[in-house]
């Protein structure tokens, strides 16, 4: 298990920035969530973090070495593995050949998987639940097996850093459940992006909230989960309960205030919003509709 | 399907999931692999034996062996004809055909479309411009020209002139992007065959005929001479794009996910396209434009051995050569003394042969 450190990462798209100054530590067996609207510049961060993106500013380190500057691609590939969201094309592969791909960083691109290879992979299946699946083509699975065998594929790589980016997106309920739990069952550091509060509060041991760009909040979810900061980041209402079975926290929704609740009406958001000072347009449009109600 | 009681993360996770079911029923790789090595050296000689004059099957390995041998010349007869007229055009047939599978098998996965071939990117639209230029342009320039450089050359020249012009268009923020390359491509394209379209509406009809034979591929008049340097390239080019078969697994799987098993994305896509490319070109500078090769004999191979590149490369080289010999051969003989060109044969049999393939895979699915 590692420790996973962004340091000031910033990533610009020709002159535009996407993400500024993103600071994020994982410290070695955490599951850390970064959660935040779409377009917030969650993929992006994570993208530096597997390599797809170089950053134009700051550094992501592994063990506090630069997965840039200091290591190579397949050393980096050793130790960051990723379930993205891209599809790519599966041209009848089979699990077991999708899975086996994990090895690629582990050999010299004309060498031969060996048997530790097969074990390996066969290992991964076993871990996933999908025993005995190898030989099943990719393109015929369910949502939730394929996106095991994606699993499957990353802990092929042997990684101490797992990325995932929305790895619960279109599965349902239970399949969402089992697959965050399996993932935090593993011995690995984990940083993934999330788009379900409800489940980052269940199963982050921290949580890092991104708006236009930049981190406006971290901390444990308990902590940072708060009605304000939802309404302030998403535009939307919540009433905040405790889980009745694990205890944490738990959020309900809604766009127009909750009658239960006095603490997040219209005039809430709009302190937070002059506080906080982030360029927002959906949340403004927003609370000037809800404050033209009668 | 999952527990739903599974709510505390630290709780074991207990998952069942449906029995496992078979994949589909693929014959083993080695034994595709040994049938397909095993074929090679037969479908040779017997392609060799056969035309105007039959040879024996036994007769044309010995010319064969005499010639690998050091002493040619023991059987005066069949020496000529085996030797100097129809292995060279038979063994040009196998270049070309293997080349085209392995390119097509390449760009498929590079560019990430099934329905890409080694002709995607335009570069046998550029080759055909040229080429058909220096064939039906008169007087004493085109002669000139014709002399200088001859249709290989041009062609190849083409190809490559094309395939600059695509790499050029094809990026976005300073990368080659997949979408755009095959925009390019296609694009260009249409230019190239509008040119190629003008120049035959002006030719003569008796040298009408040489210009679609050249468009349509065909290896008639091969001899050594000419068979020498574009093998070697052939040979150099296939050897090196088979060492890339893990490569090719991890870019068809997604650019992101290939950055994460530590591929450079960007460098290996344009090594793989240019060196398929430039197979590609090579092989039309001497063939012409064969078509329905690289883009039936990858999928055909795959349906036998899988996606994975390691086995399918290999493969689809030995398919693709065995396959353009036997359209060769059948050009050659149904219609005597006529011949066909390659690509009418190619379709011709490669549909059907290929439809009979995607059914079997069919069955085994269900």
């Amino acid at each position: 298990m590692s420790r996973l450190r962004l340091d000031g990462v910033g990533v610009r798209a020709g002159v535009v920035p996407l993400v500024a100054d993103v600071s994020i530590d994982c410290a070695p067996g955490t599951f850390v969530g970064l959660l935040g609207p779409n377009g917030s510049g969650k993929s992006t961060v994570l993208k530096t973090v597997y390599r797809a993106l170089a950053p134009a500013a700051g550094a992501v380190l592994v063990d506090e070495r630069d997965v840039r500057r200091e290591l190579t691609a397949r050393q980096a590939a050793r130790r960051v593995a990723v379930v993205a969201q891209e599809p790519g094309h599966d041209f009848d592969f089979t699990v077991d050949e999708v899975v086996a791909a994990g090895r690629t960083p582990h050999h010299r691109p004309w060498a031969r998987l060996g048997a530790t290879d097969r074990a390996v992979v066969a290992g991964a299946l076993n871990t996933v639940g999908l025993d005995g699946h190898g030989s099943r083509p990719f393109g015929e699975l369910s949502g939730g097996e394929k996106q095991r065998v994606l699993l499957a594929r990353a802990l092929a790589q042997q990684p101490a850093v797992l990325v995932l980016d929305e790895p619960t997106n279109h599965l349902d309920i239970g399949t969402q459940l089992g697959l965050l739990t399996l993932v935090r069952g593993l011995r690995v550091t984990v940083l993934a992006a999330l788009h379900d509060l409800n489940l980052a509060a269940a199963f982050c041991d921290r949580v890092h909230v991104m708006h236009d760009g930049a981190v406006v909040a971290r901390g444990t979810p308990d902590e940072v989960l708060t009605p304000e900061l939802i309404a302030t980041v998403f535009g939307v209402f919540a009433h905040r309960t405790v889980h009745p079975g694990s205890g944490r926290a738990h959020l309900i929704f809604a766009t127009d205030p909750l009658p239960c609740t006095t603490s997040e009406g219209p005039d809430e958001i709009t302190d937070t919003r002059r506080a906080g000072g982030h360029r927002r347009r959906r949340p403004r449009r927003r609370s000037r509709e809800l404050r033209r109600r009668p | 399907m999952p527990d739903t009681t599974v709510l505390t993360p630290v709780r074991a996770h207990t998952t069942t999931v449906a029995a496992p079911r078979a994949g589909r029923r693929r014959p083993p790789f080695g034994v595709v692999l040994a049938g397909l090595i095993v074929a090679t050296p037969a479908v040779l000689v017997v392609a060799i034996g056969t035309g105007a004059v039959w040879v024996p099957p036994a007769r044309v390995w010995s010319v064969v062996v005499d010639h690998l041998g050091g002493a040619p010349g023991g059987d005066a007869l069949a020496d000529p004809i085996v030797w100097q007229v129809r292995a060279p055009r038979v063994l040009m047939a196998y270049v070309v055909g293997a080349a085209l599978a392995v390119a097509g098998a390449v760009l498929q996965a590079v560019v990430r479309n099934p329905l890409a071939d080694p002709y995607v990117l335009g570069v046998s639209a550029g080759a055909g411009l040229a080429a058909v230029a220096v064939l039906t342009i008169g007087g004493l320039a085109g002669a000139g020209l014709a002399a200088t450089v001859g249709v290989s050359g041009a062609a190849f020249a083409g190809a490559l002139v094309t395939l600059a012009l695509v790499l050029a268009l094809g990026r976005r923020q300073g990368r080659l992007d997949p979408q755009r390359l095959l925009l390019a491509g296609v694009a260009l394209s249409y230019l190239f065959q509008a040119g190629t379209t003008y120049l035959q509406l002006r030719v003569s009809t008796n040298q009408l005929a040489a210009v679609l034979f050249w468009l349509l591929g065909t290896v008639a008049g091969a001899d050594w001479a000419e068979l020498g340097l574009p093998a070697a390239l052939v040979v150099a080019c296939v050897a090196w794009l088979m060492g890339q078969g893990r490569q090719l697994n991890a870019l068809v799987l997604g650019d992101d996910v290939a950055s994460s098993l530590g591929v450079a994305v960007h460098r290996v896509r344009v090594h793989l396209l240019l060196v398929a490319s430039l197979l590609t070109a090579v092989v039309i500078g001497i063939a012409g434009g064969v078509g329905f090769v690289g883009l039936i004999a990858p999928h055909s191979v795959r349906l036998l051995v899988g996606a994975d590149h390691r086995r399918l490369l290999p493969a689809a080289a030995l398919l693709g050569g065995v396959f353009l010999v036997l359209a060769d051969l059948l050009g050659r003989v149904v219609a005597q003394p006529l011949e066909l060109p390659l690509g009418v044969v190619t379709a011709a049999a490669g549909v059907p042969f290929f439809l009979v393939l995607l059914r079997r895979a069919g069955r085994g699915v269900a």
